[in-house]
């Protein structure tokens, strides 16, 4: 039988607030364990929730980037379970009305073309804190300086169809986030995180199939493994005639496996009912429209604009906007060569992105800054250096020797377009192969490629390429 | 100064004047809590340090000319409110060791105004009791008969106040404790209207019906306590920001044509016939004051209880799920596991009524119920308010009985959780539609006082308390003090 | 809408919950099921005492049963006696660390961190 796959994404985006999203607390990362755990992260007696509007907006901001519907009344719930890295015995979120519900996103699929996946809803939520089992004997150390944390959690539509699609969207969703400055990305540390809702059903069925619950998968490359694994089991275990069991199962990375997370499941219930700590929140025109004012330009529309602008292929102008970094770092370094759009494009995802990757840095550790790279694009087009000589000054830039005009007049670089000295080396060259002159005569035209060549050459690849080329053929033609 | 039967007003007066020191009204009072109100067992913990040391320092303040109104005048926090440095216990084995680190926004207020915190007064566990038999510290004594109850949940700051062991005392109502106890020990108590008073450090029993509120003798005295126990509050979205109205210079209003509705449901079987005829009596004299009566109808007071029952719980379930032996409070010895410290923990730390609350809305909460008892609750709930709205329309204060009989004895009631319920049958709607009551004594059944309710509109306390005051200028039952404390 | 799509779409979206027959019966609780409340509130409860707190809690829901008789199909749930929006707060870091404090009265910590009997996952 031939099976087809059906995801859903959740994924959990820490907010990029200051403070925690019920409290004063800061949420910077990487504090001493509890000293950002203030008495309402901690649950403590008495204190009580305040939301925060930053977080609010952060939220407002997501729909509006997704096409969302901002509801003007959504309400915020209790999920009531006991855990001790939740502190107060509920975890306060939004149960049935969301702050943002019914968008979608377009993902790029590798054939070229785009997929919508529906986007469900986004709701504001609290983080809970961490369990520590490493260092202790028997007990586990509870840290809440995470708790509180605001986060995201998006939704979307059963709408994917492959674990490629699955990282695709996440990794759209990811751009976006940072795009829109809510959320750093950064998934090594939590920020953004992902459960993924599989399941498999016979082509060309319209019913869903029992599904399975990957928790907590923090990289693209895992979020591909995990589903990729968790449909072959779902697979086999459905052709040897077993039953997908609805359950919650964790990613084992080491093994590239999943695992059910509990033996012994326990039917949950959470309870949930409006929180009568908080008042429902009416997010109004005002904030919506503030909101949207501090809207960036959002990555479809900017790889449009590339497009446009630059002249760009669809595929160059996808890389380039993959990130608001790499946009940004592109769109400066055009702008220092004179809005020359083709060529920086092809250095920024050519020799820089070649140089990074081997240095392992990110476009924003790029030791080449991008007036700096500009600089150089612009001695390309006034054909002060050739393209393959700008590869060494790049080399060199790249290692600190300072700008363009700096490496090519300390290196002695700069091209030779003196037609009388360009004739001189020719002569030479000629002088010294009288057979290939002579095969080149008797109607070898390929062999100007040589010629050109040992022009370069003497010259040490200084000569202006286009020059050699001619003014070889007037010498041998003529 | 021996007349414990003074009030806020008369003592803030005698301040004034410089009959007396802080510090030396301090010491008596005390001496009186240590004394002959040791017995009533009003009180958790009494802070006598602290209180001597704040009672100084409200006369420096006073030498200095920067006293308040209210400067240097002793009073008492129900142990619901946290204070900083002494224990909250909240009548709770859970909280028996437990020392908040911060103050209530309350108890803040009353220390910036200079009041004097003589300590923390006995309640129902959590709040949830309406005789003070569920706290963990014993239950507390009625001073007009101590075989009967206070009445709950702020049982010990009623009684220590109808005892003169302090003029006043902070209390708090969820379904009645601060009108209910203040009717069974004869003095007045005030809920305010939900979002007057910030619950900031006000230890949550139930969230959308708790409100901290003033107990004394009169209603000039409620006045003067609300005036500084209210006012807006960052640190709970749920504290209105409007602007607190002079309280106590608006008192002597005329009543001449005021409307008082008279809701016929609380006037019907249930009601003890002397209590009755007492507000028989009540209404006789707000007759004379210019009053108007007509009659209305609440007509869903009888399921406000019910629905009470379901929604109290179901958010104390919720709200009491910190109390898990982790980060504060009990903790059992020697878990097993996770678990056992959990279930061992809240088993042993909590009591029974409060075990069954916290039952009673894990259920009500659980699928396949929700619909049933919390949406069903929440349903009734926007019946009683559209009861009290419609009356609203037609008459500007609500009149009747703060319970439907005196106080009864200890241990009378104690096993029978819905006879119990019962007790509050009058003063719940109030807190399902969030408006603001009063309870002012109005006489006596078997030597037991009997309380009258006013309720009024939202925010309306400025009326309430007008009217109050009006009926105890005609009236002396609030100066009466019970004989073995006079 | 309002809480009361929010308890419709409840009942529709929750397909984890407890299964129907697990409280049947609700006018008298038994000791089972006493146990299993217990249990989701994390109460200890003495099995001496199931019992009392199953007629204590049959009580109870009979009596809240009363509500039943009233119709309310069209009635707006009120969740909340306010009815007016939230206020929020601005985003700003206003807390200080107080870890001192806090644990102080904790019941068990080490190196900064809350203690708990071992958490097995």
């Amino acid at each position: 039988m031939e099976w087809e796959t059906v995801i859903g994404l959740e994924i959990h985006a820490q907010l990029a607030t200051r403070s925690k999203i019920f409290s004063g607390a800061s949420t910077a990362y990487g504090a001493e364990p509890n000293t950002q755990a203030c008495a309402v992260d901690l649950g403590l007696p008495g204190v009580l929730p305040v939301l925060n509007k930053g977080a609010v907006k952060m939220a407002v901001k997501l729909g509006l980037a997704t096409g969302c519907t901002v509801a003007p009344r959504s309400v915020f719930a209790r999920k009531n379970y006991f855990y001790p890295d939740l502190p107060k015995g509920y975890q306060i979120s939004q149960y049935e009305l969301p702050i943002v519900h019914d968008g979608e996103l377009h993902i790029e699929l590798e054939d070229g073309t785009t997929k919508r996946i529906g986007v469900t809803r986004a709701h504001l939520e609290e983080d809970a804190g961490k369990s520590l089992h490493e260092g202790f004997e028997g007990v586990t150390g509870i840290d809440l300086n995470r708790a509180g944390t605001p986060l995201l959690e998006i939704v979307s539509e059963p709408d994917i169809r492959s674990s490629e699609e699955a990282v695709a969207y996440m990794k759209k969703l990811h751009s976006l986030v940072r795009y829109l400055g809510i959320c750093d990305g950064n998934m090594q540390e939590g920020s953004f995180r992902c459960d993924a809702n599989v399941s498999v059903r016979p082509r060309g069925s319209t019913e869903f199939g029992t599904r399975a619950e990957i928790k907590n998968v923090n990289s693209f490359r895992f979020v591909q493994q995990a589903i990729d694994h968790e449909v072959e089991r779902q697979i086999d275990l459905i052709e040897s005639g077993g039953e997908v069991v609805q359950e919650t199962r964790l990613f084992d990375a080491v093994k590239g496996e999943t695992r059910s997370m509990r033996t012994k499941e326990e039917a949950n219930d959470y309870r949930y009912f409006p929180d009568p700590d908080l008042l429902p929140l009416e997010v109004d025109d005002a904030l919506v429209d503030e909101a949207r004012s501090e809207l960036p330009e959002l990555p479809d529309a900017k790889k449009q604009r590339f497009v446009e602008q630059y002249g760009l292929s669809a595929y160059d102008a996808s890389v380039l906007t993959a990130s608001r970094e790499l946009a940004d770092y592109f769109e400066a370094v055009a702008d220092a060569a004179g809005g020359e759009g083709k060529l920086a494009a092809n250095w920024v995802m050519g020799e820089l992105s070649g140089a990074l990757n081997k240095a392992g840095l990110d476009i924003t550790e790029s030791p080449v800054t991008p007036a700096i790279l500009g600089g150089m694009l612009q001695r390309i087009t006034d054909e002060t250096i050739s393209g393959k000589i700008a590869k060494q000054v790049f080399e060199a830039m790249w290692n600190g020797e300072g700008d363009a005009d700096t490496v090519i007049e300390a290196h002695g670089l700069k091209q030779v377009t003196d037609t009388g000295a360009i004739e001189a080396m020719i002569d030479e060259v000629i002088a010294a192969n009288p057979d290939q002159v002579a095969q080149y005569k008797g109607g070898k035209d390929k062999l100007l490629g040589f010629f050109v060549g040992q022009v370069m050459k003497a010259s040490r690849g200084k000569a202006n390429p286009g020059q050699v080329n001619d003014l070889l053929k007037k010498k041998l033609d003529g | 100064m021996s007349e414990t039967s003074k009030t806020v007003a008369e003592l803030a007066a005698g301040l004034k004047a410089g009959e007396y020191s802080s510090e030396e009204l301090t010491r008596d009072r005390l001496a009186r809590i240590r004394g002959a109100g040791a017995e009533l067992n009003a009180f958790v913990t009494v802070t006598d340090e602290q209180a001597l040391a704040a009672a100084r320092a409200a006369d420096q303040r006073r030498q200095a000319g920067g006293a308040g109104p209210l400067t240097g005048v002793p009073m008492a926090h129900k142990d619901i409110f946290c204070t900083r440095g002494v224990r909250t216990s909240c009548g709770s084995r859970m909280l028996d060791n437990f020392e908040a680190p911060y103050d209530a926004h309350v108890v803040e207020r009353f220390n910036d105004a200079g009041l004097v915190c003589l300590g923390k007064t006995n309640m129902d566990e959590f709040a949830m009791g309406s005789s003070n038999e569920t706290s963990f510290y014993g239950p507390v004594k009625n001073p007009w008969d101590t075989a009967a109850v206070p009445g709950g949940s702020s049982g010990g700051s009623a009684a220590a106040v109808a005892a003169g062991l302090v003029p006043a005392a902070t209390g708090t109502d969820t379904g009645g404790s601060i009108r209910q106890p203040a009717a069974l020990c004869g003095i007045t108590g005030l809920k305010p209207t939900y979002g007057r008073v910030s619950r900031y450090g006000m230890i949550a029993f139930a969230s959308s019906l708790d409100q901290g509120g003033p107990m004394a003798r009169t209603a000039e005295d409620c006045a003067l306590l609300l005036e500084g126990m209210a006012g807006f509050d960052a640190r709970d979205s749920t504290s209105v920001e409007s602007p607190v109205p002079r309280y106590s210079e608006a008192l002597n209003g005329d009543l001449t044509g005021l409307k008082v509705g008279l809701p016929k449901e609380y006037f019907g079987e249930g009601l003890d016939g002397d209590v009755a005829r007492v507000i028989d009596e009540a209404i006789a004299e707000y007759r004379k004051l210019g009053v108007e009566f007509r009659e209305i109808s609440l007509a869903n007071t009888e399921l406000a209880v019910p629905a009470y029952y379901v929604i109290a719980p179901a958010e104390c379930s919720s709200n009491l799920s910190r109390f898990d032996g982790v980060r504060f409070g009990y903790r059992c010895d020697a878990p097993q596991d996770l678990e056992d410290l959990y279930k061992r923990s809240r088993g042993e730390g909590f009591g029974p009524e409060v075990k069954r609350r916290i039952m009673v809305g894990t259920y009500a909460l659980s699928a396949g119920y929700f619909d049933a008892y919390y949406l069903k609750a929440q349903k009734m709930r926007r019946l009683i308010k559209d009861d009290f709205m419609s009356a609203f329309d037609e008459v500007d204060l609500i009149l009747g009985p703060t319970s439907p009989t005196v106080a009864f004895n200890i241990g009378e009631r104690a096993d029978d959780p819905v006879k119990m319920y019962l007790s509050d049958i009058y003063t719940i709607a109030v807190n399902l539609a969030g408006l603001p009551g009063i309870s002012v004594p109005a006489g006596f059944s078997a030597g037991r006082p009997v309380g009258l309710q006013l309720i009024g509109n939202y925010f309306d306390e400025g009326r309430l308390l007008n009217a109050a005051h009006r009926y105890q200028q005609v009236t002396d039952w609030h100066t009466r003090a019970p004989e073995a404390f006079a | 809408m309002d809480v009361f799509t929010f308890a419709i779409e409840r009942r529709l979206a929750d397909n984890s919950g407890f299964p129907e027959s697990r409280f049947e019966e609700a006018m008298s609780l038994s000791n089972e099921q006493v146990t299993e409340i217990a249990h989701l509130a994390r109460l200890q409860v003495d099995q001496a005492d199931l019992p009392e707190y199953a007629r204590n809690l049959s009580d109870i829901l009979s009596f809240v049963d009363a509500m039943n008789a009233m119709e309310t199909d069209s009635v707006e749930p009120l969740a909340h006696p306010l009815e007016m929006p939230q206020r929020l707060r601005e985003d700003a870091v206003t807390e200080e660390n107080q870890r001192e404090q806090f644990q102080a009265v904790a019941p068990q910590v080490e190196a900064g961190l809350y203690l708990v009997p071992r958490v097995i996952e």
